[in-house]
């Protein structure tokens, strides 16, 4: 009797579960495949009555299009992509580097405004930053940052949940093994670097998986920071190819979607394993 | 760490506790920099400006409560339309959303490990989708031509006989918002939770039903939520946040703002309004202010459900 949780066999007391969650599956995501067959989809299969889902005879026309299309501004997309690239990833890297730091601190260190500084944190995990868009545009008006590349970087590196989720994952750390590293000599980088890093991947991969999902879709530092098109991002790009409504239009508009979405997906499904772990650590006291 | 120090080490503790409280302040310094300038400043400046009268031209100049008083009297906008807006639509996509992230965790956790992963995969993927993807793909679902997928499936089938303007008329433009809003919701909390329900020691639910429980509806309230209280506060938390961040998705269906009639109008979208159409700032900001006591509340009554009470 009881413990039916992640249960090793099939049993028939399943079947209903089944008949909720594969529906259930498919409507989710319906939508996801329909646009990536839109982007194969020929522009007579666009135009098409009534219309498909599904495409007959794919083609990468809508993505050649995509590519060659400059736009007014007369800067390839080949430039977009090289900036959300460089600025995915530096605020990738910076946001680890100080998640990690900051974890360390929060999880190993004693000093008096601890508490009260992780508890200001966690109210950050509920902060919407779109509640204080302008405020922050005075901020990076005042910081000097307008059209330069911190713009990017700097409002999105750190992260509340980030910093919530690896130092969760520290806590697990047995302080017995961070003494044994200081007896040995180990200063804190060295500990970070040879201890809580190693042992924490878990939680740094999933604060990677976010960070990316915010940075590579973000449009509001293209959109209110930066006045230089060619500063700009793909997400930006794309989504002001988006408010085109014309037909031809739309099929560069789902491979433009499909070029936004798919590392998404790819990161996240080699580091699912990694998410799933640190979301085991995830639990607010 | 302090058994390994006798009374005569309390000098040396105390310079090495100094000594190590610099160094933490030190690691800490990049985060709590980043952290200050571009979360807690802004929040800081926009209760500050909501007290005043800015045009982003002049400085701003100090009116007291004259924005709220305003807004809870003035702004029919406000209080007819997008205070009702957002509480209805927060309700069902925050809570709602949450209710739903739940039971599909429990049942995902009935199931076996391979099919589980990827039907977990499939919810999971519209939250990552982003923003640019879903105007796309939903603008084409509900377009309002027969070209759209769900006027022509209505056509087809004769329930109507010409098409309806989905985004572009007020009678269903709320419910498609919180469809797609809904969808998009299985985030990383709908995660937590299914690898919180996974954790849960087996022992407790065999004990359990030695004890008397007789249903798996017992089993949810007696075991399985108790024993995950932690990670239903984290999917709380990133369900409510959840909701007030998809303010966007009225614009972006419909193409405008102010939306059809006000029909998907949220209180995100007032402060874009004020803010960046009508430069109003100082207004803007009051209800930025709003906003985040609204999504303060809805956290207080999170953790009034799950947080633990021993701290």
């Amino acid at each position: 009797m009881g413990a039916k949780i992640n249960p090793k066999y099939f049993s028939a007391s399943q079947i209903k579960f089944y008949l909720i969650l594969i529906p259930l599956a498919v409507f989710m995501i319906i939508p996801v495949i329909y646009v990536i067959n839109q982007a194969f989809k020929p522009l007579g299969e666009l135009f098409a009555f009534p219309p498909t889902i599904f495409v007959k005879n794919p083609t990468v026309k809508n993505f050649k299009d995509l590519f060659e299309l400059s736009g007014t501004t007369g800067i390839p997309m080949s430039r977009y992509i090289l900036n959300s690239a460089i600025v995915t990833l530096i605020t990738i890297l910076l946001n680890l580097f100080i998640t990690v730091l900051a974890a360390y601190v929060f999880s190993k260190k004693k000093f008096r405004s601890k508490k009260v500084l992780f508890e200001i944190n966690q109210l950050a995990l509920m902060f919407v930053p779109t509640a204080v868009a302008v405020p922050r545009f005075l901020v990076i008006v005042k910081a000097g940052m307008i059209d330069t590349w911190w713009a990017h970087v700097l409002p999105l590196a750190a992260m509340p949940v980030g910093l919530f989720l690896v130092k969760q994952f520290t806590d697990q750390i047995p302080d017995a093994l961070i003494e044994a590293a200081v007896m040995d000599g180990a200063n804190d980088l060295t500990v970070i670097r040879k201890v809580i890093v190693p042992l924490t991947k878990p939680a740094l991969a999933t604060s990677i998986v976010l960070t990316f999902q915010q940075v590579w879709g973000a449009v509001e530092a293209s959109n209110n920071f930066i006045t230089d098109d060619s500063m700009r991002t793909l997400a930006f790009y794309l989504s002001s190819l988006s408010t085109n409504n014309t037909v031809a239009a739309a099929g560069m508009q789902a491979a433009a979607s499909v070029i936004l979405f798919l590392p998404n997906l790819v990161i996240f499904i080699v580091m699912q394993s990694q998410v799933m772990n640190t979301m085991s650590h995830s639990g607010i006291k | 760490m302090s058994m390994l120090f006798s009374k005569d080490d309390r000098y040396k503790r105390n310079v090495r506790e100094k000594r190590e409280g610099r160094q933490a302040a030190l690691l800490l310094l990049p985060y709590a920099l980043l952290f200050t300038l571009f979360i807690l400043v802004p929040v800081t400046i926009a209760i500050g400006l909501s007290f005043t009268y800015f045009d982003v031209i002049n400085k701003p100049t100090f009116t007291g409560l004259m924005n709220y008083i305003y807004l809870f009297t003035q702004d029919t906008v406000f209080m007819k339309k997008v205070l009702p807006n957002t509480f209805l639509y927060a309700l069902i996509v925050g809570p709602g959303g949450y209710a739903i992230s739940f039971l599909l965790a429990w049942m995902l956790s009935q199931i076996q490990a391979i099919p589980r992963t990827i039907i977990s995969l499939a919810i999971y993927t519209p939250s990552m989708v982003g923003q640019v993807f879903i105007g796309v793909v939903w603008k084409s679902i509900f377009s309002g031509d027969q070209r759209g997928i769900v006027n022509n499936i209505l056509l087809e089938l004769n329930i109507i006989d010409t098409p309806i303007q989905f985004l572009l008329t007020k009678d269903y433009f709320m419910q498609i918002m919180i469809l797609i809003s809904l969808w998009s919701a299985m985030g990383i909390g709908f995660l937590a939770m299914i690898s919180g329900i996974l954790n849960i020691n087996e022992e407790l639910y065999e004990a359990a039903y030695v004890d008397g429980m007789k249903n798996r509806f017992q089993e949810i309230i007696y075991i399985t939520i108790p024993s995950m209280k932690p990670q239903m506060l984290f999917g709380a938390v990133m369900a409510i946040v959840n909701a007030f961040n998809m303010g966007w998705i009225g614009v972006t269906l419909s193409g405008a703002n102010p939306t059809p009639e006000y029909a998907g109008q949220l209180i995100t979208n007032h402060i874009d309004d004020y803010g960046f159409i009508r430069y109003e700032m100082g207004y803007a900001a009051a209800v930025s202010v709003m906003l985040l006591i609204i999504v303060y509340l809805f956290n207080i009554v999170a953790h009034k459900f799950f947080g633990s009470k021993d701290e």
